[in-house]
């Protein structure tokens, strides 16, 4: 039934009231996701217009909570705001039993995020994915429930689950899917950020318990050893084949390739490493991203999916 | 950012770090007179770049290339050999592993008075991403490359964890100390050298202390021979102070001017330029360019924001490059469109005066509206459905430019 995000789940945007939460607010609720409210400090008792319907507008996240019964925060708060934004919707969270967090913005300060995700941690039944990152969507029959920023209608429900550090990386990664007649059950943004909330083999872990999940599709890129870490996990722990792709192969030692997180410093989190590890792993490897539809056919005809 | 280590000590200097005294030098003159008002017989000469390894660079002449030195950091022993090593500095290019060929010019001098070493160690603070927490890693060998030694001898690299949220832990700071065999003054001295440092790596915002080589003393002291420090630009809004510090003869011109456009650049040596939205794409088509048999000529992101203006920009960008003899566009859209791509690019070729082979794919929100507005242009665009169609597609173009 999907990871994480269900068609049911109900979505509070922390931020609605700026320029890109209103904007992602109305295309999420264009997707049949249930945006319930949003929280903007100062401005709670005011409503903002979605296509579908008005939701209320709280001070802080707990108000929100509380009256809405939302199950999943979305941030896209300015990033020298964003850190707080995170900690105070995993206090309330923490205050209502549990939910996921999900933070978009991007250039959060790395110390900020080692302490909020110290904070979100403390909480076993609060769960935070990102930041810089487009946010997770689970693809239903008509529309879907989206927590993020990617274009909905490149997906369709399906049985392949998909996590990943890049945004549009991820987007082709769902077009290479669809190329060869497989949707996608959940589609997981991790993000590009060095220190984050949710990591790969969370991910990997939970579409292994997730009965819709029949195989996943695994994007990492250079920096960092996470994607080494999640081989060696997923090789004592995966029944569920696994295709992977890492980007930055051409990537030059000591440059940061865009996102905070992808650079390879003192010789560490080469594209080659990560690639070996996969490989290692016995995951299915695709050196080109145009092919991940291929091996993805391969991978489920090997495991009597196809 | 990085700064110098001029800059670096006296941070350090405020944090309770133990350095030498030293004096920043601009000329030849300053470093004469440093010397006189240090009061110190032997003095370290050391040049200011933004790059390791400068005790083992080498200095050539800007103009001639001819070699002036060998080693940028030199020990002086006499006020003459002060005037002589400032001379063979300053204005040269400095060489070193770190800088590539081109190697840096040097506009900055530090004098430094001597110290009496009894043993050189390395000491490092960094953010660990996989224990979300900052390291700090030492080791007994300093001088040396730290690579070389977590190649050779992991062994010999010691490490410990501070949380900015809970701060140093005296125990782990004591068996730092300990690891690295310090006793009596030497091991106060270590750890509260280890405190100040990670109350200064969380208050300054930084991304990274590294001092290489620490010295111990002949009279037991820790001292601080060398400071690279780097700062986590994201929280460079609550430091305006950086600002002055900020050394912008180091920086990359075009990267910086990429990013004040909302853009991601980084030049790279191939010949085949890419304008990409969103940095894994961008690194993938990349790599994808060199399966085909290609070079990229750089990695650009060119965001989720994208406007027209800032695409001809980015253009403009790759195009200043020489080595640039074909152009892949790859744009999945999202929140970005593939017909404003469309119009930005065509705009952005005729002003520029595009002269190399461009192809053009199109993928996500708007893309059959994208490729119908290239379609119906005068422009001699080529279009790829697919990312691996595209590489394939400019590679073979580049080759028939040859």
């Amino acid at each position: 039934m999907s990871i994480w995000i269900h068609e049911e789940s109900k979505v509070l945007i922390q931020g609605i009231t700026g320029k890109q939460g209103t904007f992602h607010g109305t295309k999420m609720d264009e997707y049949n996701t249930n945006v319930v409210g949003g929280v903007t400090p100062g401005k709670g008792g005011q409503f903002v217009d979605l296509p579908s319907k008005k939701v209320p507008v709280f001070n802080t996240v707990a108000e929100g909570l509380e009256d809405t019964k939302a199950d999943v925060s979305l941030i896209y708060v300015p990033a020298r705001f964003a850190a707080a934004a995170i900690v105070e919707a995993a206090d309330a969270f923490h205050e209502k039993g549990g939910g996921l967090i999900v933070c978009i913005t991007e250039g959060i300060p790395i110390l900020d995020m080692v302490k909020a995700v110290a904070r979100v941690n403390q909480y076993p039944e609060v769960r935070l994915i990102g930041p810089n990152c487009p946010g997770i969507i689970t693809p239903g029959d008509i529309g879907g429930s989206k927590a993020g920023i990617m274009p909905g209608f490149i997906h369709a429900k399906g049985r392949i689950g998909i996590v990943s550090k890049s945004g549009t990386l991820t987007y082709e990664a769902v077009a290479q899917t669809m190329s060869v007649g497989e949707g996608q059950s959940t589609c997981v943004g991790i993000g590009g950020d060095p220190v984050n909330g949710t990591g790969f083999i969370d991910c990997l872990d939970a579409f292994e318990k997730d009965d819709q999940t029949v195989a996943v599709v695994m994007i990492g890129e250079i920096g960092g050893s996470a994607e080494e870490e999640a081989a060696e996990w997923a090789s004592k722990n995966m029944t569920k084949p696994i295709v992977g792709f890492v980007a930055g192969s051409t990537a030059p030692p000591g440059k940061r390739m865009g996102h905070a997180g992808a650079i390879i410093s003192g010789g560490k989190g080469t594209a080659a490493e990560k690639f070996k590890a996969f490989e290692a792993a016995g995951i299915y490897v695709a050196r080109d991203p145009s092919e991940i539809g291929n091996v993805l056919v391969k991978a489920l005809e090997d495991s009597g999916l196809r | 950012m990085n700064i110098h280590e001029y800059q670096g000590k006296i941070l350090f200097k405020e944090a309770g770090v133990k350095v030498q005294n030293g004096i920043h030098c601009k000329t030849v003159n300053d470093a004469l007179n440093a010397y006189d008002l240090l009061g110190s017989k032997v003095v370290a000469v050391k040049s200011q770049i933004h790059a390791g390894g400068r005790g083992k660079g080498t200095l050539y002449d800007i103009e001639t290339n001819d070699l002036i030195m060998e080693g940028g950091v030199k020990i002086a022993f006499s006020r003459e050999d002060v005037g002589k090593y400032a001379e063979n500095i300053i204005g040269r290019k400095l060489v070193t592993k770190q800088t590539g060929v081109s190697g840096k010019i040097v506009n900055n001098l530090y004098v430094e008075a001597g110290c009496s070493i009894a043993h050189e160690y390395y000491l490092a603070l960094l953010v660990d991403r996989e224990k979300k927490s900052i390291l700090i890693m030492a080791s007994t060998e300093g001088g040396m490359d730290i690579e070389e030694v977590a190649e050779k001898t992991p062994e010999a690299i010691h490490k410990i964890w501070t949380h900015p949220v809970d701060g140093l832990n005296e125990k782990d700071a004591l068996e730092m100390a300990d690891n690295l065999n310090l006793e009596g003054n030497s091991k106060q001295d270590l750890v509260s050298m280890l405190d100040s440092l990670s109350k200064m790596f969380v208050e300054k915002d930084c991304s990274m202390i590294e001092i290489n080589p620490l010295v111990r003393s002949d009279s037991g002291e820790m001292i601080a021979l060398d400071a690279k420090v780097s700062f986590d630009d994201n929280a460079s809004f609550r430091h305006p102070w950086r600002e002055e510090m900020r050394d912008q003869s180091e920086e990359e011109e075009v990267e910086t001017r990429a990013h004040d456009h909302g853009l991601s650049y980084v030049k790279l040596d191939g010949n085949i330029g890419c304008l990409v939205n969103g940095a894994g794409l961008a690194m993938a088509s990349m790599d994808v360019i060199k399966l085909y048999g290609g070079e990229p000529a750089n990695f650009l992101d060119i965001g989720g924001g994208a406007t027209r203006e800032s695409i001809t920009t980015a253009f403009g960008i790759i195009l200043e490059d020489d080595n640039v003899e074909g152009i892949l566009v790859n744009i999945f859209g999202g929140i970005i469109q593939c017909d404003m791509v469309a119009r930005s690019v065509i705009e952005a070729s005729n002003e520029l005066g595009l002269k190399v082979p461009l192809v053009v794919r199109f993928s996500g929100t708007n893309h059959v509206e994208g490729k119908e507005v290239l379609d119906s242009c005068d422009l001699d665009v080529h279009t790829a459905s697919t990312l691996a169609e595209g590489a394939e597609k400019i590679v073979n173009l580049t080759r028939s430019v040859e």
